[in-house]
């Protein structure tokens, strides 16, 4: 049975745990906050270019002359997925939800004879899948996030590259995987395909009754498409960032909410058996000198 | 009240404005154009430079992109930017600074690719320089 002063500094060290992590939290929470307003302003950008090239996209349709990130390599042998995770851990389940739903499309393009390339964002989700798919990694972003959150020029930095290795040949299919935020206690893992462009689907009737004229386009609708699809990516991939981010802190605060819970429980149990020791104590002593002193 | 047409600014990381305005004239890569309420629908690619907002007959506001698209119909003008700042707050030295960095990166560009955004940040600092002086 561990001593009166073993629990007493077991008690001690639990409380100095449980203060960091509800202070941990409360970072959590007040990034979280700004993470999502920033994916909140971006939305208005994001939803315009879709409306735009899903218009532009059926205009152009599958031409001879359309675009390759519209079209296609007309393959679709090697596989480029990239990966959204955390720098930092002690985020719940985070890093290891989105680097199993990782590793679960990778071995099924394995599986079916694909090569699979990765780049990750992120310094968790590079390192958990290093030991795996160590070969297959292409390029590696660390610090995505500054103090300020996060900024359009390190997602552009991500799309160049993505972009640089689409025109080499280097992939046929792109997708992104990301915590797609929906509140700060639920993340889900999202696998969207970035490259060949899928259109959503434009609402026809929403199309005819607002303009059902034909729009100009200027200086024609190839040159159009050709100039905004590399911004799509760019845009698709500032966006799951903005939403990863936002899942990270919601994924690390309410991780840091159940250990500080923990903590406090834990520190309630230690009480209870640290009082009743020290009861046991003064008890066994009592007897002992009444005893004596019966003896005499 | 006299007719006006919505026009929404928006960088990818922000809406920076979305309110009715008499006129806007938009920098499109084949030349400015004016939009007036009731424009024919049309998409246009935009180049560097300044959207002239005006209000009773004068510019009210300018404001500097580097490049985006526009979205026209007749009731609303939307812009897509990457970049947005308002005339006034452009810094001549910064501009300068910018300018001097893009030919260096044009130097020192190896790729087709590098080259390339090489050339467009060149533009951008160009048309900057270009806002500052008239």
């Amino acid at each position: 049975m561990a001593s009166l002063k073993d629990l007493r500094s077991r008690i001690a060290s639990v409380k100095s745990t449980k203060k960091i992590t509800s202070a941990m939290k409360m970072v959590a929470a007040s990034k979280l906050r700004r993470a999502q307003d920033a994916a909140e302003a971006a939305r208005p950008y994001a939803e315009r270019m879709g409306t735009m090239l899903g218009r532009l996209a059926s205009a152009v349709g599958s031409n001879e002359g359309a675009p390759k990130l519209l079209a296609g390599t007309g393959q679709d042998d090697v596989h480029l997925l990239v990966v959204f995770t955390a720098d930092r851990g002690l985020c719940g389940g985070f890093n290891a939800s989105i680097v199993k739903a990782t590793r679960l499309k990778a071995k099924a393009l394995r599986a079916e004879g694909k090569t699979v390339k990765l780049v990750c964002v992120g310094r968790k989700g590079a390192d958990a899948l290093k030991r795996e798919f160590g070969d297959s990694i292409v390029a590696r972003y660390t610090g995505v996030e500054g103090k300020k959150g996060i900024n359009f020029s390190s997602a552009t930095e991500v799309a160049d590259k993505v972009l640089a290795l689409y025109d080499e040949g280097e992939f046929d299919v792109c997708t992104v995987f990301y915590n797609k935020f929906v509140s700060a206690i639920s993340q889900v893992p999202t696998g969207q395909q970035l490259i060949p462009f899928v259109g959503e689907e434009v609402d026809v009737q929403e199309e005819a009754a607002g303009s059902s004229a034909v729009y100009d386009y200027e200086p024609s609708e190839e040159a159009i498409l050709a100039d905004l699809l590399p911004r799509n990516v760019g845009v698709q991939i500032f966006g799951a960032m903005l939403e990863s981010s936002a899942s990270e802190h919601g994924a690390r605060m309410s991780a840091m909410d159940n250990a500080t819970r923990n903590a406090g429980d834990m520190i309630d149990r230690l009480s209870i058996q640290y009082n009743r020791s020290r009861q046991a104590q003064i008890t066994n002593e009592l007897i002992e000198i009444i005893s004596g002193a019966e003896a005499l | 009240m006299t007719d006006t047409t919505v026009l929404e600014l928006v960088s990818p990381s922000a809406l920076l404005k979305s309110e009715p305005v008499e006129m806007v004239v938009v920098p499109g890569t084949d030349g400015n154009f004016g939009v007036l309420p009731k424009h024919s629908p049309m998409i246009s690619t935009i180049r560097p430079g300044v959207i002239d907002i005006y209000a009773g007959g004068k510019v009210s506001e300018r404001i500097f992109v580097a490049g985006g698209v526009a979205e026209v119909n007749p009731e609303r003008c939307t812009i897509l930017a990457e970049e947005a700042v308002p005339v006034a707050d452009l810094k001549a030295d910064e501009a300068q600074a910018r300018l001097e960095a893009a030919q260096a990166d044009l130097k020192a560009a190896s790729t087709a690719h590098d080259k390339a955004n090489a050339e467009r940040s060149l533009d951008i600092a160009r048309a900057q320089i270009a806002a500052l002086t008239n």
